[in-house]
């Protein structure tokens, strides 16, 4: 699904945000990539959606070369990839309800879609109290959980969330981590960029370690449990953690 | 539908961002006011300046005793000169009685009629008076004129000069103030525009991250840049009408001045003031936005 080869991104001044960092991610998997702050996880993150160009090497996804991709189709092709921004970017001037019904009225969404899906996924996340609340009347964590139903509403196949837990207490985290794990279950490729390496422990996916902008870590989780109903794997999330030696 | 959608969202950003919507409007009405008031002076001017230059004749006298079939002969003369592009016979009878309207007791006073037969020549420009005159009277004549039966040219030669060199004068300046007032009205929305997009480029930038064609952002602005054009320029309309019924028209019938030089008719600058609100507005607002939409 995504094909990392040789890529590097040098932004002006000599900040270094990736160093050729070559790395694939298949179909349907569920990716962390964790790192130090500044080590290149966002950037990865604004490569895949052709926010920045790399400097050099080349990025594919879905076997497409974004290089190839025309200004004109880029739209077309951010349509296809859901992002849950570190920032989360909503939309100032629009109530939760209608910065999660923007993601689907730009692909020409109809009326009738809109109001049957939009009520969907922000119950999904937990945000049907507050529909017709503005961005600056949301607390952090909610503003994350609208940042991630917009990313979702489209059910794109390649889902990239940007600390999707940053803001959230543990019992939320675990909530939003239950979210991404089902989505991921039905077909979704998804990539995590986060800090919270007790989550990472718990989930036991694939880990890609970033510093300084290399990969310095591969990790197909050797407890890959990837038959786990999302019950168990909520149970399991909630059960104290159990640190293997030398972490 | 999509229409509809684009509508929607103008309002809705108009709503959310009503500070910078009414600065916009502001500067559409205050232009306009200048404008509304601006250009119909500068019509006044130019057709006063070209109704002086309209007066600019030659006047060929013609002898006493010259006979009707020299007149004639004259007249075809006259009108193969170039640049002639009329001439008007008054004749002596014609020129005393007009002349002793305006002043009875001089001409009671002469008791004989002094005046010569009179031919007006009308230029097809202004400018070429002197050149008509130095055709009528050439120099190979010796001081003489084209034809034994005219008397004379009229010679106003420094003041014809003068009066032309005024009127080009007054309209050249007129048509350079207009110009420059239209760039400065053009660029002060712009700006206005700028400045209020400006605010709003973060938000741009989002709708081009979650997919949003150029276009689909695009045609909101363009709808909100056309109804706050429009609004300002209505509302500088029904302020300039509203002193022109009040203020203008009563003025005007009062005093000759007033009504005398031509300008330009007020429905003509309604459809001038709205189409230059609307468009500099409209047009504003999609080109500046093509900065930001570079993501
Ligand atoms: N626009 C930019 N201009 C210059 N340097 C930048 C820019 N964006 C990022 N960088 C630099 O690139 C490096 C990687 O940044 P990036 O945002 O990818 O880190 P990160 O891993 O996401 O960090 P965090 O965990 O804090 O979000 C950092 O050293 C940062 O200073
Ligand atoms: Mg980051």
């Amino acid at each position: 699904m995504i094909e990392f080869r040789g890529v590097s991104k040098h932004y002006g001044a000599g900040d270094v945000g990736l160093d050729q960092a070559t790395f694939s991610v298949s179909r349907e998997e569920f990716v962390f990539l964790v790192g130090a702050t500044g080590s290149g996880k966002s950037t990865v993150m604004r490569l895949l959606i052709k926010e920045l160009e790399p400097s050099s090497g080349t990025i594919r996804v879905a076997g497409r070369d974004l290089a190839d991709i025309t200004r004109k189709r880029v739209p077309f092709y951010r349509r296809n990839v859901g992002v849950v921004f570190q920032d989360f970017k909503l939309l100032p001037n629009r109530t939760v309800y209608d910065n999660v019904a923007y993601a689907l009225q730009v692909t020409g969404g109809t009326r009738k879609e809109i109001r049957h899906k939009v009520p969907d996924i922000l119950r999904l996340t937990g945000l049907s109290t507050k529909l017709h609340n503005y961005p600056d009347q949301l607390s952090g964590g909610e503003q994350q959980r609208v940042s991630i139903a917009r990313a979702f509403v489209n059910h794109p196949p390649l889902l990239l969330a940007d600390e999707p837990t940053g803001n959230l207490d543990p019992e939320t985290s675990i909530d939003i981590m239950r979210l991404l794990y089902r989505i991921n279950r039905t077909g979704t490729t998804i990539l995590v960029a986060t800090h919270d390496q007790a989550m990472v422990d718990k989930m036991r996916r694939r880990v890609l370690e970033l510093s300084h902008g290399q990969i310095v870590r591969d990790e197909a989780a050797g407890l890959y449990a990837r038959d786990e109903t999302t019950r168990e794997f909520a149970q399991r999330m909630r059960s104290p953690s159990i640190r293997p030696p030398g972490l | 539908m999509r229409v509809g959608f684009f509508l929607r969202e103008a309002l809705r950003a108009m709503r959310r961002n009503a500070a910078p919507s009414f600065a916009a409007l502001a500067t559409v009405l205050v232009t306009m006011l200048v404008l509304g008031v601006f250009i119909p002076i500068v019509q006044a001017t130019k057709g006063a300046a070209n109704s002086v230059r309209g007066r600019v004749l030659v006047d060929v006298y013609m002898r006493t005793t010259a006979t009707s079939a020299d007149e004639t002969r004259v007249q075809k003369e006259l009108l193969a000169v170039p640049h002639v592009r009329s001439v008007e016979f008054v004749s002596k009878q014609t020129a005393y009685e007009q002349q002793s309207k305006q002043d009875p007791q001089a001409y009671q006073l002469l008791g004989t009629n002094p005046l010569p037969d009179t031919f007006h020549v009308v230029p097809d420009n202004p400018a070429n008076v002197l050149s008509i005159r130095a055709a009528l009277t050439p120099p190979s004549s010796g001081g003489g004129t084209i034809d034994p039966a005219i008397q004379s040219v009229s010679n106003h030669k420094d003041d014809t000069r003068k009066i032309l060199e005024v009127t080009n004068l007054v309209t050249i300046t007129a048509a350079a103030l207009t110009v420059l007032l239209t760039l400065a009205s053009v660029l002060l929305i712009a700006n206005t525009i700028r400045l209020s997009l400006y605010a709003r480029r973060r938000e741009v930038e989002v709708m081009k991250l979650v997919g949003a064609t150029d276009w689909f952002i695009r045609w909101p602005f363009v709808i909100e840049g056309t109804i706050v054009g429009a609004a300002g320029a209505l509302m500088a309309i029904a302020v300039l009408g509203v002193t022109k019924v009040a203020l203008l028209d009563p003025l005007a019938n009062n005093w000759t001045l007033i009504a005398a030089p031509r300008t330009i008719a007020f429905t003509a600058l309604v459809v001038v003031l709205l189409g230059a609100g609307v468009m500099v507005s409209a047009l504003g607002s999609g080109l500046s936005l093509r900065r930001f939409l570079r993501v």
